[in-house]
């Protein structure tokens, strides 16, 4: 046999122990010639080219997944931002589409489709004001719609109206699902520096610089880098760091092997490759109990931000190495709700908001899946993005903000979104007032690319 | 044809008759072995055997097969495409 025993073994206690999986496959789609002055037309077509490009894709990687073993987890879709399209539609006929697009990811079996998006980091076109208007009741008259909206990047600076409004959409999305504990927030992203290829839920979307169609994979595997580390209790940092990176390399070839297998036989082409260290709720697959591992106490203590920075490039150099193809966000998640090590370092007080907010710095995302009290005004939403958004901004790199304000909630309690979404202990806010400042509206320039310091 | 070739994994408490009913699954479907290694770790029972599939439209029928011995011995047995196991520890 040209394979070592102890590989195969490895391989199979990944799986099977420490579950190893392949978190998405997610089928990009470009809905650019869907695009008709006549809206039930445009809606039609829409459907008709979603339902029929990923007709297979459910089934597909069913059948993969079989063959070699190794569970895919969710199959996912992501369409050119909606928002492109819209047109001179009107915000209940751009509701209309939200449901459209509900009622594919349902008749096709997946959990999400990505892609109820805009992008509005410099300005607002009519579409782009459309959706936003759309956001609240699209989002919470949907249950597999995933919207998200960009509102700077590097380049462009931030745009503070968008923001602005980004603030009362989330407020109004929550208090519309009051019944629900504003679950309608769990699938809006707003986001600093967004990636056209990323196939994670909520924030993919098929980006304009993409094909007709793409397989994107996501990888993930917490677990897995877990109990690789718990076997090297006192080595150095150095070490730590190769430990990972190996991990991370062996479960990216996993990946890549089976997502270009899936788009092999959907004839679609492969896109690329993330490697994003995504938590869940099951036992051992949390990213924050890797740092501990590494030798926090309690996740959110001083050192978290550098253990998190060694674990977030470690991620990436082993990915890189793994894939030709490496996009998306690649690196690690740190969601509070799907991680039961950051809800534990919540409720001992070792992990705060502005420790959330400065781990953003080095993880690969942001603020994520986080519930806040139901008092949050609208205006600390907005300068909560905006701050996420600057530190985007300025260190070139992806930030999201995915708040849910839970109405009726206090800090302290704890609510539960259910299923993949996890559940949270509501987070306080600062007191203090951020109106005048968000109110002032308009656009935080460009930041300068020299004289970095 | 290049060949397909499979690992079937089985790992569990050890018994008596695990190879000849595992085996025998495979001889019904007409699949020959390859290589087989098998050892005893800390009371458990670990086999791995590399088959040839090549013949083999899909795996489905055989794990079915085998998840039946599975429930019968409290095992876990998996067939995987080699692939997996080269694409992740070889470059």
């Amino acid at each position: 046999m040209n394979l070592a025993f102890a590989e195969i073994q490895e391989t199979i206690r990944m799986v099977q122990m420490e579950s190893l999986d392949i978190r998405t496959v997610t089928m990009g789609i470009n809905l650019r010639d869907c695009a008709d002055s006549d809206f039930e037309k445009m809606n039609t077509r829409v459907f008709e080219k979603i339902t029929s490009y990923a007709a297979k894709l459910k089934e597909t990687a069913e059948q993969v997944e079989k063959e070699y073993g190794i569970p895919i987890i969710n199959k996912r879709i992501s369409i050119t931002p909606i928002a492109e399209i819209l047109g001179n539609a009107t915000v209940e006929q751009a509701v209309e589409l939200a449901k459209t697009l509900d009622r594919a990811a349902k008749e096709l079996g997946v959990d999400f489709i990505g892609g109820y998006s805009a992008l509005v980091h410099k300005g607002i076109t009519k579409g782009d004001q459309t959706l936003l208007d759309a956001l609240p009741e699209a989002l919470s008259t949907t249950e597999r719609v995933c919207a998200s909206i960009s509102v700077a990047t590097t380049r462009t600076g931030i745009n503070m109206d968008a923001v602005r409004q980004m603030g009362e959409i989330i407020k109004k999305a929550s208090e519309l699902t009051k019944d629900r504990n504003g679950i309608a927030c769990a699938k809006l992203v707003v986001f600093c520096n967004p990636v056209e290829d990323n196939p994670f839920m909520a924030g993919a979307f098929h980006g304009s610089g993409e094909g007709e169609a793409v397989i994107n994979v996501g990888v993930s595997g917490p677990g897995v880098v877990l109990n690789a580390l718990k076997r090297h209790p006192d080595a150095d940092l150095g070490q730590v760091a190769d430990v990972i990176k190996k991990t991370a390399f062996k479960i990216t070839r996993a990946g890549e092997l089976l997502g270009r297998i899936v788009a092999e036989r959907l004839e679609v082409p492969f896109g690329i490759m993330d490697l994003s260290l995504a938590p869940t709720n099951a036992m051992n697959d949390s990213v924050a109990e890797i740092l501990e591992e590494i030798g926090l106490e309690r996740v959110g203590t001083h050192g978290t931000i550098a253990a998190l920075a060694l674990m977030n490039d470690a991620v990436k150099k082993g990915g890189a190495m793994a894939s030709s193809y490496v996009g998306g966000l690649s690196g690690a998640f740190i969601p509070v709700s799907e991680d039961n090590g950051m809800i534990r370092g919540i409720m001992d007080d070792a992990l705060t908001l502005s420790k959330l907010e400065a781990m953003t710095c080095v993880c690969s995302v942001g603020l994520d899946m986080i519930a806040l009290t139901g008092e949050v005004s609208a205006a600390t939403l907005s300068a909560m993005i905006a701050d996420e958004a600057a530190i985007g901004m300025i260190n070139k790199k992806t930030t999201a903000v995915r708040v849910i304000p839970v109405p009726g909630k206090k800090e302290g309690e704890m609510v539960e979104f259910g299923g993949l979404l996890g559940r949270a202990p509501v987070m306080g806010v600062n007191p203090f007032s951020s109106d005048r400042f968000v109110s002032r509206g308009g656009r935080i320039p460009a930041p300068l690319q020299s004289l970095i310091n | 044809m290049s060949q397909k070739r499979a690992v079937v994994s089985v790992i569990g408490k050890d018994q008596v008759g695990i190879i000849a009913k595992v085996t025998t699954i495979l001889a019904d479907n007409h699949i020959n072995v390859l290589d087989i290694s098998q050892t005893i770790l800390q009371d458990f029972f670990t086999m791995m055997m590399l088959v040839d599939v090549s013949e083999l439209e899909d795996l489905e029928e055989l794990q079915t097969a085998f998840d039946k011995v599975s429930n019968e011995l409290g095992l876990k047995i998996n067939i995987q495409l080699e692939e997996i196991f080269q694409s992740m520890h070889r470059v």
